[in-house]
């Protein structure tokens, strides 16, 4: 017997299918409990790896016999080590390559669906950290959202698909994540869209994202519309593309709402929060299929792979929309918020350009969950 | 700090920085303080992730120029 190898992308496809899958956790306990891969049909056993260094006797009655085991630790050495001791013991194991730093930096391009004239509009999903990017498409020509560091994936992707990219956005100054978008507009002579009011502090040249500035791309019908929709952040930008879809930024999630303290101002956005969510998008048409850039948990998953949903069905179900009390929203989303994500004063500092840590460092400042929702 | 013995584990990766450790803990009596070099970031957490499981004391732990250097006091 061997062990065998699983990428990032075969461990998303099996989370994705509902795969049973069974994870021996070898890193420590708090970073365990942290972050870790998550799945309906995923199980998991978290002993970690320098408990395992005498041997892996002691965990053998509570491995499944009848399921994939897979180890997985934070860079890859230690699951590799802990898999050829279970080999020896005579079970089956793999262990996921590049570990959970290669979880961490996984882009899932899945279609959502086709616009007006043959366009497409593709979702790429961050699996492991719950960022959601998108490349909308038509006629050669193609625009990116929110993009993730990964830059080479999106341009990869274009070249695949032999369009070129032509406008790069982000819906907000990212807090939990590094931005790919300046990068990818550098690379390909796009142009870089950022709402002014985030961009206060940036050290580099942007195109002003506002309102009604509508951007086409490829043939004239694609048609990207923002929508100022502040709360996160006080410059949050939505857009609303073909007519079809809402790009709702960190605003809107499936299952959750923007949390507005990120930036340092909870109290003061609170109103802006409520002002978009139940004013602004009230507004729009109950048919467009919102397309939020992150998720949180694993239910927010559509059977393709895909996180989307129509926005009158979140009207009715998405508690976040459905609190009358002003007063008890307001607690709600000051109150009653997660941990800050993990380093996001640097994320934003990065994404301002006032900091330009290596790759390295930049890795290890977006390990973990992304946090930006409140529930 | 003094120490009783010092391990260089620096440019080691998971798991070897604890593998290391752990077999000159053995060696050492009880009451003796090891004094380790690491380069790999994921060695702070863990090394005091297992001290901490094998009841042994993490007395102090630095960083400069990129090298951790631990202190950990066998129980």
């Amino acid at each position: 017997m061997a062990i065998t190898e699983l990428t990032a992308k075969e461990v998303t496809k099996k989370v994705i299918n509902k795969e049973d899958l069974f994870i021996l956790d070898v890193r420590n306990e708090g970073d365990f409990n942290d972050w870790k891969i998550e799945g309906d049909k995923v199980q998991h056993l978290n002993v970690p790896y320098f408990d395992l260094i005498d041997g892996v006797e002691g965990i053998l009655d509570k491995l499944p016999e009848d399921k994939e085991i897979l180890v997985v630790c934070a860079k890859e050495g230690s699951s590799v080590f802990v898999a050829e001791m279970l080999d020896e013991a005579g079970v089956d194991a793999a262990y996921l390559k590049g570990g959970m730093k290669s979880w961490s930096e996984h882009l899932e391009p899945v279609k959502v669906g086709d616009l007006k004239d043959g366009g497409e509009m593709y979702q790429f999903v961050r699996i492991g950290k719950g960022c959601l990017s998108y490349m909308v498409v038509s006629n050669g020509e193609a625009a990116i959202v929110d993009a993730t560091r990964m830059t080479d994936v999106y341009t990869g992707f274009a070249d695949e698909l032999g369009v070129k990219i032509t406008h790069v956005f982000d819906t907000h100054l990212h807090a939990d994540h590094i931005s790919g978008g300046r990068i990818i507009a550098e690379e390909t002579g796009a142009k870089y869209w950022l709402p002014p009011k985030d961009a206060g502090e940036v050290t580099f040249e942007y195109n002003a994202l506002e309102d009604a500035n509508d951007v086409k791309i490829g043939n004239t019908t694609i048609n990207i519309h923002p929508l100022y929709s502040p709360g996160h952040t006080i410059g949050s930008t939505s857009f609303v593309i073909d007519e079809k879809y809402l790009l709702s930024g960190d605003i809107l999630f499936i299952d959750s709402i923007g949390r507005p303290d990120l930036a340092g101002l909870a109290e003061d956005w609170v109103g802006d929060l409520r002002e978009t969510l139940y004013n602004r998008y009230r507004e729009l048409s109950d048919e467009l299929v919102v397309l939020p850039a992150h998720f949180m948990i694993m239910d927010e998953l559509n059977d393709d792979g895909t996180v989307a949903a129509k926005l009158g069905d979140l009207f009715a179900e998405n508690h976040g929309l459905n609190i009358e009390d002003e007063e008890e929203f307001r607690k709600m989303v000051t109150e009653n918020l997660p941990p800050q994500p993990h380093a996001y004063q640097e994320i934003r500092e990065t994404n301002m350009g006032k900091i330009n840590p290596d790759e390295e460092k930049q890795r290890e400042m977006e390990i973990g969950p992304n946090r930006c929702a409140v529930r | 700090m003094n120490a009783d013995k010092v391990l260089d584990a620096k440019g080691l990766a998971c798991p070897m920085p604890i593998v290391k450790t752990k077999k000159e803990i053995e060696k050492m009596e009880s009451g003796q303080v090891i004094e380790i070099h690491a380069t790999d970031k994921g060695a702070k957490s863990d090394l005091s992730a297992w001290a901490k499981s094998g009841g042994h004391e993490l007395l102090q732990d630095t960083e400069e120029d990129g090298v951790f250097k631990f202190w950990i006091k066998k129980a």
